[in-house]
């Protein structure tokens, strides 16, 4: 379980990113974050994953304080989650298949076990002719779907994606859609956050509206 | 880690060391030069404290023990004599001794030094009974002690201990230890600033890898082991370096003074670092590597994760 408890964000400088939020997303959920870009979308879902800290308030997930971790226990935390970034953040000097067997290694997986998880995360996404390519030889939308190859390769309970449709076409966001459904069926919680009203609304999912930094 | 199980540990050991060994390979020149720089820095002490190591061991060559002579007075007989030997071999600070008469002390000093036309010229024989003493315990103190101690026995003329030039070499060397040691400390300063600064360039060059890693879940150590096989892996062949140009430095040297020793008639030559020395050598030269990139990755790994 995600839950926020009027929980603000304030950056140096005075910037205020989030303000008096408060919202509980049960496990098993898929949630939809929307607003324009500024509105906080990426900041919660970057407090949600302890890669920032609130300035107030408190952030609980699966029973932790998250912003009272001590720095030793955040990668414990993190490896509950499937993150995908909105730059994607594909290692560019390795092969696909490295790309995803990232955060096996750095969980201490079996080798042998960990050649298996990659190869059904890359036939999930599609990508399981293309293990030994770099991800500079993918398309847009391949790379994408290699990225959400990584997050879902130790089958996270908890899949956070930031503006994942990107800019991808209209078709291609359609499919996106299906393959986090899927991923929700099967029990993960799935945040996503994103400007693209279409894209949200096809799942016909729950919707967190924010607006500059507020709950709407 | 405790949750991880031994196998994938181990296996994450020897890949850290393969890709170590991977990243050396991608930039042969520039590892070469890293290498090169650590080995002279460590040949430096590390020669300066072979030096001394071989003039400790042919001062030892030429006066291997402490001794102390006991000189019998001229007129001394073989009674006075028999008096001395059952003192000594009763006294608890003396280890052997050997009694030379005066008689072979003339001759001795006739077939050692070339003087047997002046020692035959002597009328009568001016050398005295004497015995030889080496003592138990080499300390200064003691053998100062032993000496006033049987200067005082009747029928002694004269005790002489045959070590102070001995002690005089043993102090310079003692000097020369120390300026090896402020030697070394500054080098081995330097071989963790040049780690220090190798790792620093590293980890900008991997610093999305780096990013990345944290963000789905990478522990310190996790980041950290890679570098430090490094740090540790490049400070061992600056060893081996060092060791390699020291061995090739003493055989140079020795081809020398093989035509030196020729002319004299002598046997000299310079030694090489002992197994000892060499273990000591390569495991410091490791550790600092390891220690350099240690303070390294600490220092860098926050900066990177500041910037999030």
């Amino acid at each position: 379980m995600i839950s926020f408890s009027r929980v603000t964000k304030r950056y140096p400088g005075g910037h205020e990113a989030l303000r008096d939020v408060s919202i509980t997303i049960q496990p098993g959920e898929m949630v939809f974050v929307t607003g324009h870009s500024g509105a906080g979308k990426s900041t919660l879902l970057k407090l949600t994953a302890a890669i920032e800290r609130p300035t107030g308030g408190t952030v609980i997930v699966n029973g932790q304080n998250v912003g009272a971790l001590r720095d030793g226990a955040l990668p414990f935390l993190r490896r509950n989650f499937g993150l995908i970034f909105q730059d994607h953040k594909l290692l560019f000097d390795r092969s696909a298949y490295d790309n995803v067997v990232l955060p096996l290694s750095i969980h201490g997986y079996d080798p042998r076990e960990a050649a298996r998880r990659v190869r059904a995360a890359l036939d999930k996404v599609g990508l399981l002719g293309k293990e030994k390519m770099h991800p500079v030889a993918l398309s847009g939308g391949e790379q994408q779907r290699l990225a959400i190859a990584r997050a879902i390769v130790h089958r996270p309970a908890i899949l956070l994606a930031d503006e994942p449709t990107g800019n991808l076409d209209a078709a291609y966001a359609s499919d996106l859609g299906e393959l986090f459904k899927s991923f929700n069926q099967v029990g993960v919680t799935v945040v996503i956050a994103t400007h693209d009203q279409s894209f949200a609304a096809r799942l016909n999912p729950r919707v967190i509206a924010l607006k500059q930094g507020q709950l709407e | 880690m405790g949750s991880m199980p031994m196998r994938a540990w181990l296996w994450h050991h020897v890949e850290s060391l393969r890709a170590t060994l991977a990243r050396f390979a991608r930039a042969p020149v520039a590892t070469l030069f890293n290498i090169g720089v650590i080995g002279t820095v460590l040949a430096l002490p590390a020669g300066l404290h072979l030096t001394l190591a071989n003039l400790r061991d042919a001062a030892r060559a030429l006066a291997p023990e402490p001794q102390l002579s006991l000189f019998l007075a001229l007129d001394a007989g073989r009674g006075e004599a028999d008096r001395i030997e059952a003192r000594l071999k009763e006294h608890a600070g003396v280890r052997a001794f050997r009694y030379v008469p005066r008689d072979k002390a003339l001759a001795d000093l006739k077939a050692g030094t070339g003087l047997a036309d002046v020692v035959d010229g002597l009328g009568q024989n001016p050398l005295p009974d004497a015995f030889i003493v080496e003592p138990r315990d080499a300390a200064p103190q003691a053998l100062e002690a032993l000496r006033a101690e049987a200067s005082r026995w009747p029928g002694i003329a004269h005790a002489q201990l045959d070590s102070a030039w001995a002690q005089r070499l043993e102090t310079g060397l003692k000097v020369g230890r120390l300026a090896a040691a402020i030697l070394a400390a500054l080098f081995a300063f330097a071989l963790i600033a040049v780690t220090f600064n190798t790792i620093r360039l590293q980890m900008l060059t991997r610093r999305e890898e780096i990013e990345v890693a944290r963000l789905i879940g990478a522990t310190a150590s996790f980041i950290r082991r890679p570098f430090l096989y490094f740090g540790a892996l490049q400070g061992l062949a600056g060893g081996v370096a060092a060791w390699a140009i020291l061995w090739v430095g003493v055989h140079v040297l020795n081809g020398g003074l093989a035509e030196l020793a020729k002319l004299y008639a002598a046997r000299i030559e310079l030694a090489h670092l002992t197994p000892r020395d060499t273990a000591v050598l390569l495991a410091v030269s490791a550790g600092l590597g390891w220690l350099g990139s240690w303070l390294s990755v600490s220092r860098h790994l926050g900066q990177i994760e500041a910037r999030q």
